[in-house]
């Protein structure tokens, strides 16, 4: 599928350049974007596709009272883009508009996200959008002038590698546990040239949004992009939205996706196998995603680790995070709770919390906040009533925006606080200088809210029943 | 992008080895829009202590270096994260040239988007590099892109070696959107072949 996508978008190639790679859809955000605007201003260029080109701003945007964003350079970046996008004739979706979003929530909301499509963003997770089988992958902000100015950029072609999840997903495992799993078995770098294929029946039996979970994180694995077969659960999900083709052009456009699915016998240059039969609710207790293990177990003795690099990181992870070796990961007690970002702030993710948290209490220890992926999405909660049940629980129900995922807006953690935290980084400093992030899925995380601890949620108590 | 064809100004030195690009611009100052102005915060940490006054045994506090436009450093030049606001800074504060034993790879490929050449000689040429600035004060070098030659006003001549692709990019101040856009009508060619599907209508 990789070879079909990348063929059908070199322009150009020379034995021993980079190839000239044609570019779909281009979406932009107000960090990585401004000098790359102000680079096409200072040369006299155009964005030669305005009209594949959409921007958001997530980043910086402070999630109780957005419109006041308080510190001058946050909102200068932000006033920035609006400015830039108006300059440049770049359709913006910002604070007034329903579809504001994380960028990678928002992109597939919008129907924007195709199969086959190449798909950049200034973003390490624009990964994300692989789960349509798109090419999606981040750049710098060098290369974000680049595609503006040419909708191309030069790329060296990456290798494939097949991840293939073996067995049927069992009850009470997600698609955060799937690929948690997947980096604690196999590491941080193990895809590191490679571009990813997902396989499996337990893929296959993954809803779309499960599906972003999974490849939003295959940056975590070292992956340049994070790919998924189209089949019909994408196309249903297209199906109607504001950028996917209408009428009888959706037809022939799904004639041309099928077309995309990887040929039988097709060969990768590696595949790694991950049997998810024997999954258990993950939680990481380091400071890189790979730092993971299972809600059952214990955190690791430094000194049973393999190899001596193993043993000094875990060593200095532990040091950081604040926490022994062989202590029971369900009796780490935490002080604050992130729901949200482009990895599981979309509905589903809400919804799954939600369940956990109705009827429920946050412990009184906790601070727990709900960040939705999008505007849409927290439209949608609040008609469902997901709100209420957060704010019953004694979660707060914030606006949307990346938020706590990388702390570039006022939520922040104190030094010292713990985390359990449903983005995708768990880095030193991540949340908040000297804060301790522990990465879970939205159901793990709801149920150490209301605990104020680790729990395994497979033997939750499920209050009552969230009417969706 | 401005052609580098021929330098000749003052050396400073930084001596350091593993100067990371944290180092070089904190990042604190990620959240400015300008691609320019980052000078002003380059070595943020190292010229500047907590209650914001200089301090005065970095060199580029120094008088002697001011107005430099050639870096020297030592081995494993801008190692870390790969932000390009590390050579933005150092271009902006006025470093045409960094010299050092070895630089980290993704630093080393921005300062090329970015008009910068890093030129690598090897541990004992930066030795000698560094004992000729700190002996003689006003020490300035020439370096020469065209020839590949470093040379001073004592007789001092260093060859050194630069990828072809990279020094023709340099020389004819080419970027990479330039070259891409050498295959414009290739773009087109692709964008007229493509348009239905570009424009949804499939
Ligand atoms: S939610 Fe987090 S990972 Fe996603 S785009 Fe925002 S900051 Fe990046």
């Amino acid at each position: 599928m990789f070879e079909k996508i990348w063929n059908n978008h070199v322009i150009h190639s020379e034995e021993g350049k980079p190839s000239i790679l044609y570019i779909d859809l281009h979406l932009v955000h107000e960090v990585t974007s401004p000098q790359a605007f102000e680079g096409l201003r200072m040369n006299g260029r155009k964005v030669r596709r305005p009209d594949l080109t959409f921007a958001t701003m997530d980043h910086n945007v402070p999630t109780k009272d957005r419109f006041n964003i308080s510190d001058p350079i946050s909102k200068q970046q932000v006033d920035t883009l609006t400015n830039n996008c108006k300059e440049f004739g770049v359709k913006l979706y910002d604070l007034n508009t329903l579809d504001q979003g994380v960028v990678h929530v928002m992109g597939p909301e919008l129907g924007l996200t195709h199969p086959g499509k190449t798909i950049v963003c200034g973003d390490s997770h624009t990964s994300t959008h692989g789960a349509f089988g798109a090419l999606a992958f981040g750049i710098g902000t060098s290369e974000v002038e680049h595609v503006l100015a040419t909708q191309c950029l030069q790329q060296a072609k990456p290798k494939t590698m097949e991840v293939r999840f073996v067995g049927k997903r069992p009850a009470g495992i997600t698609a955060k546990d799937l690929i948690l799993g997947l980096i604690a078995k196999y590491g941080t770098d193990f895809a590191t040239g490679y571009v990813i294929e997902y396989t499996g029946e337990a893929i296959r039996g993954l809803t779309m949004e499960e599906r972003m979970t999974v490849c939003n994180m295959s940056i975590e694995g070292g992956a340049r992009a994070g790919l998924i077969a189209p089949d019909e659960t994408t196309f249903n999900y297209l199906r109607g939205r504001e950028y996917a083709p209408q009428g009888a052009d959706f037809d022939r456009a799904v004639e041309q996706w099928k077309a995309l699915a990887t040929d039988e016998g097709a060969v990768y240059d590696r595949v790694v196998e991950l049997d998810v039969t024997s999954l258990i609710p993950q939680v990481t207790w380091g400071t890189s995603p790979g730092m993971g293990t299972d809600i059952t177990s214990t955190v690791p003795y430094p000194d049973q680790l393999p190899t001596e690099n193993e043993r000094k990181a875990a060593e200095k992870a532990l040091e950081y995070m604040d926490l022994k070796p062989g202590t029971p990961m369900s009796e780490i007690p935490i002080d604050y709770v992130f729901i949200g970002s482009c990895t599981n702030g979309r509905i589903e993710d809400l919804r799954a919390a939600a369940k956990v948290a109705a009827g429920h209490k946050v412990s009184p220890n906790v601070t727990a906040i709900v960040v939705p992926g999008s505007g849409r999405v927290k439209l949608q909660a609040e008609k469902e009533g997901l709100d209420k049940i957060f704010t019953a629980a004694g979660f707060e129900w914030r606006e949307a925006g990346c938020s706590m995922c990388l702390a570039m807006n006022p939520d922040v953690l104190q030094p010292g606080q713990r985390c359990a935290s449903t983005s995708n980084r768990n880095f030193e400093g991540r949340q908040g200088r000297g804060g301790r992030t522990h990465l879970v899925s939205p159901e793990m995380a709801a149920a150490a809210a209301i605990k104020g601890k680790f729990t395994d949620v497979r033997n939750w108590e499920f209050k009552s029943e969230v009417t969706v | 992008m401005q052609p580098f064809i021929k330098e000749t100004g003052l050396v400073a030195p930084v001596d350091r080895v593993n100067v990371d690009t944290d180092a070089i611009i904190p990042k604190q100052f990620l959240k400015r829009i300008e691609r320019s102005g980052f000078g002003q915060f380059l070595f943020f940490e190292w010229r500047w202590d907590e209650k914001g006054n200089e301090i005065p045994e970095f060199s580029l506090n120094q008088p002697r270096y001011k107005g430099s436009s050639i870096l020297i450093s030592r081995a494993n030049f801008g190692c870390g994260s790969s932000r390009e606001h590390a050579p933005w800074a150092i271009l902006d504060y006025g470093f045409k040239v960094v010299i050092a034993p070895s630089f980290a790879d993704i630093f080393y490929n921005n300062c090329f988007k970015n008009g910068i050449l890093p030129i690598k000689l090897s541990e004992e040429q930066v030795e000698e590099l560094f004992q000729r600035t700190n002996a003689n004060e006003g020490y300035k070098l020439t370096v020469d892109l065209e020839n590949k030659a470093i040379t001073d006003e004592l007789g001092l001549r260093i060859e050194f070696d630069l990828d072809e692709h990279r020094r023709q990019f340099l020389l004819q101040g080419l970027d990479d959107i330039g070259l891409t856009l050498k295959h414009a009508d290739a773009i087109s060619a692709y964008e007229a072949k493509h348009q239905a599907r570009l424009a949804n209508s499939f």
